[in-house]
């Protein structure tokens, strides 16, 4: 009993990191995949930041799903989603002020993510506290993978650094920070998940439908 | 008099093509790519996004100035925008249904996928960061809708073409619309410092 739990825990998470990556497979919520990622550590702030509204925001539409009435629930939803943001928003804003210049906006954004909203709707409200907790961490770890790893690309071509430590010593390319290279890097990762999805698993690419 | 009316149009152009809110922001994506495919719906999404956006700039500079700033709630601001952003869009769904059914067709499908527009909801929170005064928010609304709409039609008047274009397979659909539009953020790159504010 215990033992299964846990493996549909793990399945949870799993599922949120590949199945349903939120931005390489379900291609949603992407503005911030490109406008933070020009750092290692900016993306992996606002990751964080992601994996904790998500799980927060499906733990409590879990807890208040009874209360929900389903005909108001969007705007209930936004309502409890805006509270958790406002609080990252406070707490990034008092204890990481650097990065929170450059990130605030991101992070107030996190509000109109679809990824949020749609995990609430399609999983928290109809399952339990801890299920939907998990849920919510898979899919927050997804994201947060996702943009370390755009980010990763991105600092190392563009910068010749990893978080802040250099460790190639030729010229940058200095087109990689800019706008154009995170698109390009995204589209480039995007590929080439579709093409392993493809070569490996016999599936027919995903990201054609494109959602918002 | 002169000076405002050149600080509105500077902010306008600003906003529309050097601070391009899709290609140097990033913001709205998700609906770029999601109504770029055909060059219809990316007319209907622009005229829609356009109207809905000067509104709801001027709204929620109202709201700010006048009931959250007397208040002392400021700090309520993240939820209160997309309350005042959720609420219009929906109110204007109901009005155009009733009013105009024959708009309502046409444009009712994009007002309902507005609400989920980071842009509409990053504009207000500029606004008010950047203390614009209330024809100034007005302008930039403007001049980011007039943005949104010139980078959807042009990703979308691309995009009919790659229809026909041989894309090697796991490319298709998303990766190369992404490429595709890292080359166009490349080519907006070259307004940049066409004016300074």
């Amino acid at each position: 009993m215990d033992h299964e739990e846990k493996i549909s825990y793990l399945q949870l998470i799993k599922n949120g990191i590949f199945k349903e990556n939120t931005i390489f497979r379900l291609v949603i919520s992407l503005c911030p995949s490109i406008a933070v990622t020009n750092s290692v550590r900016n993306g992996f702030l606002l990751g964080v930041a992601v994996l904790f509204v998500q799980s927060m925001v499906n733990a409590t539409v879990a807890l208040l799903r009874k209360f929900i009435h389903p005909r108001i629930r969007i705007p209930i939803f936004m309502l409890i989603i805006s509270g958790w943001v406002t609080f990252v928003d406070m707490i990034m804003a008092a204890y990481a002020r650097a990065a929170y210049k450059e990130i605030g906006l991101y992070i107030q954004i996190i509000v109109a993510f679809a990824s949020i909203l749609a995990r609430a709707e399609m999983f928290a409200s109809k399952n339990r506290v801890v299920p939907a907790f998990f849920d919510g961490l898979g899919s927050g770890l997804g994201f947060l993978v996702a943009l370390v790893l755009i980010s990763f690309f991105r600092e190392l071509l563009g910068k010749g650094s990893v978080a802040g430590i250099p460790i190639v010593h030729a010229k940058p390319m200095l087109i990689m920070i800019l706008p154009t290279g995170g698109f390009l890097v995204v589209g480039l990762l995007m590929g080439f998940f579709n093409w392993i999805d493809m070569r490996f698993y016999g599936g027919k690419g995903a990201g054609g439908a494109g959602g918002h | 008099m002169e000076k405002e009316f050149i600080k509105l149009f500077e902010l306008f152009i600003a906003a529309s093509v050097i601070n391009n809110f899709v290609f140097t922001r990033f913001l709205g994506l998700c609906i770029f790519f999601g109504v770029s495919k055909k060059m219809e719906t990316a007319i209907g999404m622009s005229i829609t996004f356009t109207s809905v956006m000067v509104v709801a700039a001027a709204l929620s500079w109202l709201v700010f100035y006048y009931i959250m700033v007397p208040l002392e709630i400021t700090f309520l601001k993240i939820i209160i925008f997309i309350g005042i952003v959720a609420a219009f869009v929906q109110a204007s769904d109901t009005i155009m249904r009733k009013v105009s059914p024959g708009l309502y067709y046409k444009l009712g499908v994009y007002l309902a996928l507005i609400s989920t527009n980071c842009i509409i909801i990053a504009v207000p929170l500029i606004n008010t960061g950047e203390k614009y005064n209330f024809l100034e928010s007005l302008s930039f609304g403007l001049g980011s809708g007039i943005g949104f709409a010139i980078a959807l039609t042009v990703m979308a008047s691309i995009r009919e073409k790659l229809e026909l274009a041989d894309v090697p397979r796991p490319f298709r659909g998303m990766p190369i619309a992404w490429v595709t539009t890292a080359l166009i953020s490349l080519a907006f790159m070259g307004f940049s410092g066409l004016i300074t504010l």
